[in-house]
């Protein structure tokens, strides 16, 4: 009986996770914030929030970040697509310019891809 | 504070600001100051930027008129900084406050299991005490872990693992293992009654003592951006109304007057207006000697002032002086990504998840075909894989060793654009290199002058005929006969002869300067003339024909000199494996002259600037890995097309915005720098990726107890709670070696 339980669970597990973290359907997740000039985008715990921002398309824009997690790898936002980077001071808004960009997503994460996040321009 | 007023924007720190309310109300207080154009209060980071010329006096005293205080705060680069570093020690500071905490519990215990190996439950008495430590332990989870927990929480409920995943589902499951053990002993088999939570008592203290490590090594990574933020005065001295006034640096406009005495730096970019004085830029172009600095002179922020006072208009400030663009695009350049971390970057994004399978397979095989205990070794494999597995070092990899290689350029005069320019600097193969103005000196100079009579005489009319030419060469005859101080004569009748040359009166005297085909023209015979001008010709030097009243009277050569260090720098770089190509506008015979004296074996000549372009094109057709070097500006072409592009020595905006390599100073040994600059960043970066892919892939089947038939044991959880947190701390510090790169060779003539 233990066996099976410990078996059962053990499967569970792994089928819950290749579903949660791999498959389960994008609609769950929150839905895309449109940037706004009050929308700030929290750092902290080992993701952004929100982590799916909206822009417009062929039009530069500011997003603000606000870090609030003091742990290295909070430190630095990257967007390799668009060559853009920066530095985010503990407790404090910084202002991260991105060029005017084509439609598409393009993803952002920290140095270490722990936090990540999907820009979304249309 | 201060209480000047400007028009440049005021920052403010604001205390007591909850609502949108009283937002509402502090705009509307300072609405009715006089001389604010507009307020913001930006309630996120409670501040308030106030435009216009109140004066921050008057600023404060509405704000506190509504009801809420504030303070002026400088928010320039370097208080940003200062105030990150703070906040870094605090973090520091704290994370060894929990490493104790945790590490003080953990050790004791640890210790307890090693001396008397008394960590089962047996009996009530057990359990009573067991239970007590249960409850330590969970404050330790809650105090000094709660981070990773609350981290994972978060993550999961965005579809994401993460490191914090890992930590608290290693630690959590030998809690929860442990306190089942406490409470329902009489469940498990006996061989199972054993406690864990000595382990995520030390795997929390060592997890939070590696980060601290790390925030300390990270810290180090960026000392060559504090180092150019040190450069930068926080204070200016503006000339307003006739009278100096120490003002703070940000209030500094573009117009203003400043004066800067010897031994101060030069706080904004500008130009001289008044005085004179030696400059040392070494700071930013690593030019060793100081330049002297006058009327009209630029003068660079950052740069120091020697001996002389000098007063300058301000032309650039803020973010938009050559510094504050030099620590943007270095920060910049730091955080971006070189191709090679790539793989990295894919595992990364599928570990965690993968991770938490590979960790549940394992323990479901030891459950299932492991020997006795089971469960016990069942749930040591599970902790351990979790806890090991972590990918930091993998993450850490290359970024710690771009965020080094690229700030250790900047302090040797080597600006990089980004991590996939340092990535193709490795791979170059060849090298082609613009001559003007960088392997020979800029602007032309007189080399010789040869006649039968006095050469101070024939150099003075042919600088006043030459004074009025527009030729390139003719300012280096000109100018030649200012340094020696010869008076120039009036000029009648001038003549520019198209491809030949010019005629003028001079002093009554007809006097004709240009090629030999002048002289026929005019039907002068060169005579012995002839052989010297084409002796000159070899060695490089443009040769010209002078003649006063229809008979020769002598031959003048102009060139632009070969860079003192043009040649131990071509030297160094064949050393390097670099094959070495010259392109330039100018004839073959002069050019091929250069490369013969440099020990250039490639020489292109008599191009155009499309030309030098085609040429980039044709050699990576060819599949060589090409390098071009040039000044910036005219081979921008070729630059753009090369792999790599060097702008060498302008240093000026364009050059930084688009070279993928800038050279501070005017020299060839900066391209040999970057170069080795990139191998030796590459290499670090190798090394780096080793460490992580090794102690990832070993570390993942130890922990699932590959070992057990041989050593008879299985990786204790605390062990691998050890590595994970050290793996991050040894990619970090491996990544801090580079700092004590140094060029092969110092290029610079001190």
């Amino acid at each position: 009986m233990e066996s099976v339980v410990i078996n059962v669970l053990g499967l569970a597990a792994i089928v819950l996770t290749v579903w949660w973290f791999w498959l389960a359907p994008k609609g769950s997740r929150q839905p895309a914030a449109g940037v706004a000039e009050a929308l700030q985008i929290l750092v902290k715990d080992g993701v952004y929030e929100p982590d799916r921002i909206r822009i417009a398309a062929g039009k530069a824009t500011v997003l603000k970040f606000r870090r609030e997690d003091a742990s290295p790898c909070a430190e630095w936002v990257l967007f390799p697509d668009l060559e853009i980077s920066a530095q985010l001071a503990v407790d404090q808004v910084t202002e991260v310019q991105l060029p005017a960009a084509d439609a598409g997503e393009y993803p952002f994460h920290c140095q270490m891809q722990m936090y990540r996040g999907t820009l979304i321009v249309e | 504070m201060t209480e000047t007023s400007s028009m440049s924007p005021q920052t403010f720190r604001l205390q007591g600001v909850s609502c949108a309310g009283c937002v509402k109300k502090i705009e509307s207080a300072l609405g009715r100051v006089s001389g604010v154009e507009d307020a913001r209060v930006n309630l996120g980071d409670k501040t308030l930027v106030v435009q216009g010329s109140a004066t921050a006096q008057a600023c404060i005293a509405a704000v506190e008129s509504a009801g809420y205080g504030a303070e002026a705060v400088q928010v320039n680069a370097r208080v940003l900084r200062a105030q990150q570093r703070e906040e870094e020690q605090a973090h520091y500071r704290q994370l060894l406050w929990r490493s104790g905490i945790a590490l003080g519990l953990g050790v004791p215990l640890m210790i307890w299991g090693l001396v008397t190996g008394e960590m089962g439950v047996h009996n009530t008495a057990q359990q009573i005490a067991w239970g007590s430590v249960g409850l330590l332990t969970l404050a330790v989870l809650v105090f000094c872990g709660g981070h990773f927990f609350t981290g994972a929480w978060r993550a999961f409920r965005h579809h994401s693992a993460t490191m914090d995943t890992l930590v608290a589902l290693g630690t959590g499951t030998a809690w929860l293992f442990s306190m089942l053990v406490v409470l329902l002993p009489h469940v498990l088999p006996e061989s199972a009654r054993h406690v864990y939570f000595e382990a995520s008592a030390m795997i929390i203290g060592l997890i939070n003592l590696g980060q601290a490590l790390e925030v300390r090594a990270r810290g180090r990574t960026s000392a060559a951006v504090e180092k150019l933020l040190q450069l930068q005065d926080p204070n200016a001295r503006v000339i307003r109304d006739g009278e100096e006034i120490d003002i703070p640096i940000d209030q500094v406009m573009v117009g203003d007057k400043l004066r800067v005495r010897p031994g101060e730096k030069i706080p904004v970019d500008g130009r001289v207006i008044e005085g004179e004085s030696l400059v040392d830029e070494a700071m930013l172009t690593g030019e060793p000697l100081p330049v002297k600095k006058a009327g009209g002179d630029a003068l660079t922020a950052g740069t120091l002032n020697k001996n002389g006072s000098l007063v300058f208009a301000a032309e650039k400030v803020g973010a938009d002086t050559r510094l504050a663009q030099i620590i943007q695009m270095v920060k910049n350049a730091q955080s971006s990504r070189v191709p090679i971390a790539r793989l990295a970057d894919t595992i990364s994004s599928i570990f965690v998840p993968s991770v938490m399978i590979i960790a549940v397979v394992a323990a479901l095989v030891w459950y299932n075909w492991g020997p006795d205990p089971k469960i016990a070794h069942m749930l040591v494999v599970l902790t351990s894989v979790l806890i090991i597995a972590c990918p930091c070092a993998l993450g850490l990899a290359t970024p710690m060793s771009v965020m080094v290689g690229v700030g250790k350029g900047a302090e040797n005069g080597v600006l990089v654009r980004n991590g996939k320019a340092l990535q193709q600097a490795t791979d170059l193969d060849t090298l082609v290199v613009d001559k003007t103005g960088t392997l020979t000196e800029g602007a032309p100079k007189l080399t010789d002058i040869e006649c039968d009579g006095d050469a101070d005489a024939l150099l003075q009319q042919l600088a006043s005929l030459e004074s009025r030419s527009e030729h390139p060469l003719a300012e280096a005859i000109v100018s030649a006969a200012r340094e020696k101080q010869l008076s120039l004569s009036d000029v009648q009748g001038f003549e520019a002869i198209t491809a030949h040359g010019v005629r003028a009166e001079v002093d009554g005297k007809t006097v004709l300067l240009g090629n030999r085909k002048l002289m026929q023209r005019e039907g002068i015979d060169p005579g012995k003339w002839t052989e010297k001008a084409e002796a000159l010709a070899e060695q490089g030097r443009t040769a010209m024909y002078a003649a006063v009243d229809g008979a020769m009277a002598g031959i003048i050569a102009v060139a632009g000199p070969i860079r003192e260090d043009a040649q131990a720098a071509v030297a160094r770089l064949k050393k390097l494996g670099l094959r070495i190509e010259m392109l330039t506008g100018d004839n073959r015979a002069t050019a091929e002259a250069v490369a013969r004296q440099l020990g250039i074996d490639h020489v292109h000549a008599d191009l155009l600037p499309e030309d030098k372009e085609k040429i980039v094109a044709d050699l990576q057709k060819n599949h060589a890995k090409v390098g071009m070097a040039g000044d910036g500006i005219n081979d921008a072409p070729a630059l753009a097309r090369a792999d790599v592009g060097f702008a060498i020595g302008a240093g000026t905006d364009v050059a930084i915005e688009s070279a993928d390599v800038t050279l501070m100073r005017s020299s060839l040994h900066g391209v040999a720098d970057a170069v080795e600059l990139s191998r030796a960043t590459l290499r670090n970066i190798k090394q780096n990726l080793f460490g992580a892919f090794i102690y990832n892939t070993l570390g993942i089947p130890i922990a699932a107890g590959v070992l057990y038939p041989i050593t008879g044991m299985l990786l204790s959880p605390v062990i691998a709670g050890a590595a994970m947190a050290f793996s991050s701390v040894t990619v970090v510090s491996n990544a801090n070696r580079l700092r004590f790169f140094k060029p092969s060779q110092n290029g610079g003539t001190a």
